[in-house]
């Protein structure tokens, strides 16, 4: 019991407090920095030799997992031979920190300084000043390149981006939506059904398949040729075999906004498996009894469905749906590679790649990131809520 | 009772019915490209996949020389029961019992006729030769229907396929390792600023990576590191890891309690119980992590279009088939099979491992 209850700092000086402050930031930054100038070392040494890149490969896979394994062990062997109290003080640093340091210098910071990025124009900080030299920052502010909050005044005026707002929306209103009762009504089907294993690998199966795939596979579906050829596009084959004329569905500029309509189908079809699966579990946790009593009581299937199936799941119903907006929210892959943004199919994620990468604008792309986390703070609230709420903590 | 037996059965029926409607409507577009990848590069451009399937076909069964034919080319015409003139023959016209199609070919004086049969047909003409084009990254010789050769370069899947495994391992083993140390601390050690630390992990987890990726990308630019493994395994790592983290600390918190405090009084170090006992236990959290993490990897696009971009060397899978996609995209023969080249290894890892991944699921991953 002792080990669990380590450190008490109540009765420690000062300088101790000092001391293992500054030693607990020194583990913490520590083993990410050797790990990283190890690796980097050997990985310049593997890169300059001529071997076979399967060799290549193996050697650098070993490299880095053992030697950040290696650096783990080392560090734990120092601390442990301290004294008691600093071995204690310090150890849970040697395990913590590599995890914290890397989500400070991956996200949080990078968040940051995003949002720093977001105020300047399109070349970013200007020469001899940066977000991670701080004493430069009143230069920064002071030069011609900052412009303040311009960036966003031009986001919310620029005709592209209101049209990648609009095309947002209805990814995350169609695709969350569409997700949610597919995934509901394949759980409930599949759960009376004596195939229940096989039918839910089957609608599971896109999961594991990237977009770029569900792209070339979809594109498929929707391929289009001129009337008098026979069509190959299965959707196409379909509507001329009941008289229709041959489309070109998610390119058909005609209908837009509603031609996004047949690439979020596209998102549907990969992520109503994973609303499935967390929907197939939490009806198997209503009891039996209850389900029982609504039948003794004369309730048919459709009533018991919707009285007593979907307020018992409907937690699992607001999580499932807060899922898949975030996910819709962020999508990328679907539209960059079927549409590359054109059709007036743009969204948020892709007008911030052309923006921050192809048009190298770094200002306006920061700006749009910016909006994109602002969109994920209520969740990223509602999560730190309940989190909070946690007795177990 | 036999009304409500039958009642059953039909109830039966419509839950199995549109069950299988669903999983039809799911698995048929795969079907499609993976039937496709293995037909020839002209079938795929003149008949639909579906053709693999016996369906019914007009077949020419004579041919009479125009003539030959006691017939008026202007005015209207009876040829085997199908009554049209010239230029209605010449579309093709069928015969009053539906038995017969007759299409007049070339011209009026010397045009010869085609009298079709419908007949059942599959089109059964399987190849590899999709495949090795597209692994392949060497050029060869190809040769078509009518005897013409034509060179062409391979699209080199089997180099990104490599890059792929080379990135997603590293990528996937990296993060697990890193997380599991630091889950471990947070739920079975005592530290000032662990709630907060631990409030931070839990905040990271729904944030978009959009937000990071042009600051990383301008250090990346500094250090020299765009367009190599490192730089991709350490983005991955530093994205996949407060999903990481949550998760273990989820599964670890709720090892038995007796079980450590046992090991602890016999003077087993922090390090020894978690090397020794903690991981060992974790495996199926590791397990379902591992999973996520390595789909993730592999699957994804963005990351690596931000990162590999200048270095077409080491493009993944999903780059080459999105490369396929936008400069070929109407080479149905590649896309199909690159695309089954680029799911092959996550199908995989899916079915085998299927167990693991939908733990996973239900212990809450929601990757930010």
């Amino acid at each position: 019991m002792g080990q669990l209850d380590a450190a008490e700092e109540g009765g420690a000086s000062a300088l101790t407090r000092l001391l293992s402050l500054i030693f607990r930031i020194v583990f913490a930054v520590a083993i990410p920095l050797i790990a990283f100038a190890v690796i980097y070392v050997g990985f310049i040494f593997l890169r300059d030799t001529e071997t076979r890149k399967e060799i290549t490969a193996v050697v650098a896979i070993i490299w880095g997992v053992g030697g950040i394994a290696l650096l783990y062990w080392v560090f734990n062997w120092l601390v442990e031979r301290l004294p008691d109290e600093w071995t204690r003080r310090l150890q849970p640093f040697v395990f913590v920190g590599p995890a914290i340091f890397i989500l400070l210098a991956y996200l949080t910071l990078p968040a940051v300084n995003t949002f720093m990025l977001s105020l300047f124009d399109r070349d970013g900080w200007p020469d001899g000043t940066g977000f991670y030299q701080i004493w430069t920052w009143p230069e920064a502010f002071q030069s011609e390149s900052f412009v303040g909050i311009q960036n966003y005044i031009d986001i919310f005026s620029e005709r592209l981006l209101s049209e990648a707002l609009r095309n947002n929306v209805m990814w995350i209103v169609f695709g969350s939506t569409f997700s949610v009762a597919f995934g509901l009504l394949i759980a409930v089907l599949a759960d009376r059904s004596r195939y229940e294993r096989f039918s839910k690998t089957m609608i599971f199966l896109p999961m594991a398949i990237s977009f770029v795939g569900a792209s070339v596979i979809w594109n498929f579906i929707y391929e289009v040729r001129p009337a008098e050829l026979p069509q190959i596009g299965l959707l196409n084959a379909v509507v001329v075999g009941l008289g229709g004329d041959p489309k070109p569905w998610y390119a058909w500029a005609d209908i837009a906004p509603w031609n996004n309509l047949f690439l979020i189908v596209i998102v549907v079809w990969l992520q109503a498996g994973f609303s499935m699966v967390l929907f197939s579990a939490a009806l198997k946790g209503i009891p039996e009894e209850l389900l029982e009593a609504a039948r003794v009581d004369g309730a048919n299937e459709v009533q018991i469905f919707f009285r007593i199936m979907i307020p018992y799941i409907r937690g699992t119903i607001i999580t499932v749906w807060t899922t898949i907006v975030i996910f819709t929210l962020k999508i990328f892959d679907v539209v960059w590679v079927m549409t590359g943004g054109q059709f007036g199919t743009h969204v948020v994620a892709t007008q911030f790649y052309r923006q921050a990468f192809t048009a190298r604008n770094s200002g306006f792309g920061s700006a749009i990131a910016i909006v994109l986390l602002l969109a994920v703070v209520p969740v990223l609230i509602y999560n730190l809520r309940q989190f909070r709420d946690q007795e177990a903590f | 009772m036999t009304g409500s037996g039958r009642q059953k059965w039909i109830g039966i029926l419509a839950v199995n019915g549109a069950l299988v409607i669903i999983i039809l409507m799911w698995t048929i577009p795969t079907l499609g490209i993976f039937v496709s990848s293995f037909r020839d590069r002209f079938d795929i451009q003149t008949s639909g996949w579906w053709t693999v399937l016996p369906h019914r076909e007009w077949q020419t069964i004579e041919t009479i020389a125009v003539a030959d034919l006691d017939v008026d080319p202007q005015g209207v015409m009876d040829i085997r029961g199908a009554v049209g003139t010239f230029e209605e023959l010449r579309e093709g016209v069928q015969s009053e019992d539906g038995n017969y199609q007759v299409t007049w070919v070339g011209n009026r004086r010397l045009g010869r006729i085609e009298i079709q049969e419908q007949v059942w047909a599959v089109s059964w003409d399987f190849t590899l030769d999709n495949y090795q084009q597209v692994i392949g990254g060497k050029e060869f010789e190809i040769t078509d229907a009518e005897g013409n050769t034509e060179v062409i370069q391979g699209d080199d899947m089997s180099n990104a396929f490599l890059n792929s495994l080379a990135i997603a391992i590293p990528a996937t083993v990296i993060p697990i390792l890193i997380a599991a140390f630091a889950a471990y601390a947070f739920a079975w050690m005592r530290f000032p600023g662990r709630r907060l630390l631990f409030i931070l992990v839990v905040g990271l987890l729904v944030v978009p990576l959009q937000i990071a990726l042009v600051p990383v990308l301008q250090i990346y630019n500094e250090l020299d590191l765009n367009g190599t493994f490192l730089a991709m395994w350490l983005a991955h790592t530093g994205f996949g890891l407060a999903l990481a983290t949550y998760l273990l600390f989820n599964y670890i918190a709720t090892l038995p309690r007796e079980t450590l405090e046992s090991a602890f009084i016999d003077g087993a170090s922090h390090f020894t119980v978690f090397t020794r006992l903690v991981l060992p236990l974790s495996v199926p959290a590791l397990a379902s992590f591992a999973i996520f993490q390595f789909l993730w990897v592999w699957n994804d696009y963005l990351v690596a279009l931000v990162f590999l971009g200048s270095n077409p060397d080491l493009e993944v899978v999903t780059q080459r088939l999105a490369d396929i996609t936008g400069s070929r995209g109407n080479d149905w023969h590649l896309l199909t099979a690159g695309a089954f080249v680029t799911m092959v290894l996550p199908l995989f890892v899916f079915l085998a491992l299927q167990r693991y991944f939908v733990r996973g699921l239900l212990a809450g991953s929601v990757k930010g």
